[in-house]
């Protein structure tokens, strides 16, 4: 068909063609003159690479930090906003996403500047109360925090409308009918609201465990995988390796490792809250 | 309670929950904290990239420039090829959204409505090239550019961006709503399929094209590692890249790193509130529509 081939050829040549070429890739060693086929040593490479499984760990770590809280407050907030009247409604829906259509680089920068360490913003402000300053992104033991609150804080624009337009699809009479029987707005929240949310719910944890588990702008612009290697994230790791090393083979078992490992992730989040679920 | 048609509290007053007028000023106290942690880092950029440079690095930081200035502005467009990254962006970001739309509405009209072999193929395809993080082909995608001779060009940085499922998806869901006798009619008139792709499907879907055609301009406008990576020479560098670039050349003045942040946010800023309805709507793609 005419009308499939122009998204198929782009699909073909700029998708499966280097989805082919990644997997023969991982399985060699490239060198700028030849490439060995090294069979399966770059994946043992990968899982013996303490970096690696250092990166691995930080993002998880910030993945389901940034997750939990992120999808809680986007919850929280379009609970709140639902019993209210729509200018008000509209007015904080875009309040909040405005910084979701603001480049994440430009996020990040804002934020390098708010947690710099001699005249930042937020060292300004804990100084009001005295607290000495801190080298928010300079430390250890701060950055990876640093940057969660930044995602948190910074995201939930498009899963407070997605919310919001669930929370306005449930049947007004529902409410009646639990606050007829006295039920309190926790149970009706736990009870009623809930599970008649939970598609939602499970879209948006899904991709938003897949798109955080890609965090690199950020780390780029902000730590450069610093200090310690405490903000490396996976995607830092393999541009690193691919396009600063140009370990190209190596970079390629690191790509299929992050794409096994979100897969697995997406497959178990289905099976636990896809449970019930009608489509 | 009764149905007051204004609330001062401005509560729905349809909704069956009502919240006592003391709950619905703890609410917004809440909502309003919440939403100054959304919208206070954008003022805080906006506020320094009035301020002079000097100013900047004082301690404690002014919340309202004393001495507002432009001059932050006037270093930004005298940076080398400021101007040109501007024009990158554009030129991406307009032909990304031009294509993409036009390719994804044609694509999504077959897949949604017109039975032809292998269709269920490339709809399984295209669902699962969606599970892939784009980073995994960075490297060959890369390799495959460069070998086609396109790196450091306007082709080498557009091509790979048009690979676009989810709006295939989202022009397939838009389009099966049509009603399909209706396509049949125009087909018994005599018309030809590219006649009613043209005439009869593109009107009916206006809607949705134009929700596309937003989304792709703020997205392209926005991203950043496909033409860090793919991007050679300053005069090709798009403006999100040249952010970065500013603050390497520049590291000291914050001044002027905001100021370049505003330039580059306005024109999505504008985009967002021009066509706020469609942002607000709340669209999802794909088999888990909630």
């Amino acid at each position: 068909m005419i009308f499939v081939a122009p998204q198929t050829l782009l699909f073909a040549v700029f998708f499966l063609l280097p989805v082919v070429i990644a997997v023969v890739l991982a399985f060699m060693e490239v060198r700028p003159t030849r490439m060995t086929w090294i069979g399966l040593e770059n994946f043992r490479n990968v899982l013996n690479d303490p970096l690696y499984g250092r990166a691995l760990r930080n993002t998880a770590y910030f993945t389901g930090v940034v997750v939990v809280f992120w999808l809680g407050k986007a919850l929280l907030i379009a609970y709140l906003l639902d019993p209210m009247n729509r200018t008000l409604q509209t007015f904080f829906k875009s309040a909040f996403y405005l910084p979701a259509v603001t480049s994440t680089i430009i996020i990040s920068l804002v934020w390098a500047w708010i947690y710099h360490p001699r005249f930042g913003l937020l060292n300004a402000f804990l100084g009001l109360f005295g607290v000495e300053p801190i080298a928010w992104l300079g430390n250890v033991n701060t950055a990876l925090p640093a940057l969660m609150a930044m995602q948190v804080l910074m995201g939930g624009g498009s899963s407070i409308v997605l919310l919001s337009a669930a929370l306005a699809r449930i049947p007004r009479d529902l409410y009646e009918v639990a606050l007829m029987d006295g039920a309190k707005r926790p149970a009706i929240f736990t009870n009623v609201i809930l599970p008649l949310i939970r598609p939602t719910l499970l879209y948006l944890v899904v991709t938003g465990t897949v798109n955080t588990f890609q965090v690199f702008e950020a780390v780029y612009v902000m730590t450069e995988g610093g200090p310690q290697f405490s903000t490396a994230t996976v995607v830092y790791r393999i541009y690193q390796e691919a396009f600063q090393r140009f370990n190209l083979g190596l970079a390629s078992a690191q790509a299929i490792v992050l794409f096994l490992v979100t897969f697995v992730m997406a497959a178990i989040q289905f099976r636990f809250l896809g449970q019930n679920v009608e489509y | 309670m009764a149905r007051a048609r204004f609330d001062p509290f401005l509560r729905d007053p349809d909704h069956p929950v009502k919240p006592t007028p003391l709950g619905a000023i703890v609410v917004l106290i809440i909502l309003i904290v919440l939403a100054l942690g959304a919208v206070a880092p954008l003022y805080w950029m906006f506020a320094t990239s009035l301020t002079p440079s000097a100013l900047t690095v004082r301690f404690p930081p002014e919340l309202i420039p004393s001495a507002p200035t432009l001059r932050n502005y006037e270093l930004v467009l005298a940076q080398p090829n400021f101007l040109r990254w501007v024009i990158n962006s554009f030129v991406q970001a307009a032909s990304v959204t031009f294509v993409t739309v036009a390719t994804a509405s044609m694509a999504g009209y077959a897949l949604a409505k017109l039975p032809f072999r292998g269709a269920k193929t490339l709809f399984w395809l295209f669902i699962l090239s969606m599970m892939l993080p784009f980073e995994a082909i960075l490297v060959p995608l890369f390799l495959v550019v460069t070998r086609l001779g396109l790196v450091g060009s306007y082709l080498g940085l557009i091509l790979p961006l048009l690979v676009t499922p989810f709006a295939i998806f989202l022009m397939k869901q838009f389009i099966q709503t049509l009603p399909t006798e209706l396509l049949d009619a125009a087909r018994v008139d005599g018309a030809s399929e590219l006649r009613i792709y043209w005439n009869v499907v593109l009107p009916l879907v206006r809607p949705g094209l134009a929700f596309l055609g937003i989304i792709t301009f703020v997205a392209q406008w926005n991203s950043f590692v496909w033409p860090l990576v793919v991007t050679r020479s300053s005069e090709m560098r798009t403006l999100q890249v040249g952010l970065v670039l500013i603050r390497e050349q520049e590291p000291l003045f914050y001044g002027l790193h905001m100021a370049a942040a505003v330039l580059a946010a306005i024109p999505v800023i504008v985009v967002f509130f021009a066509f706020q309805r469609y942002f607000l709507r709340g669209v999802t793609v794909g088999a888990l529509k909630g």
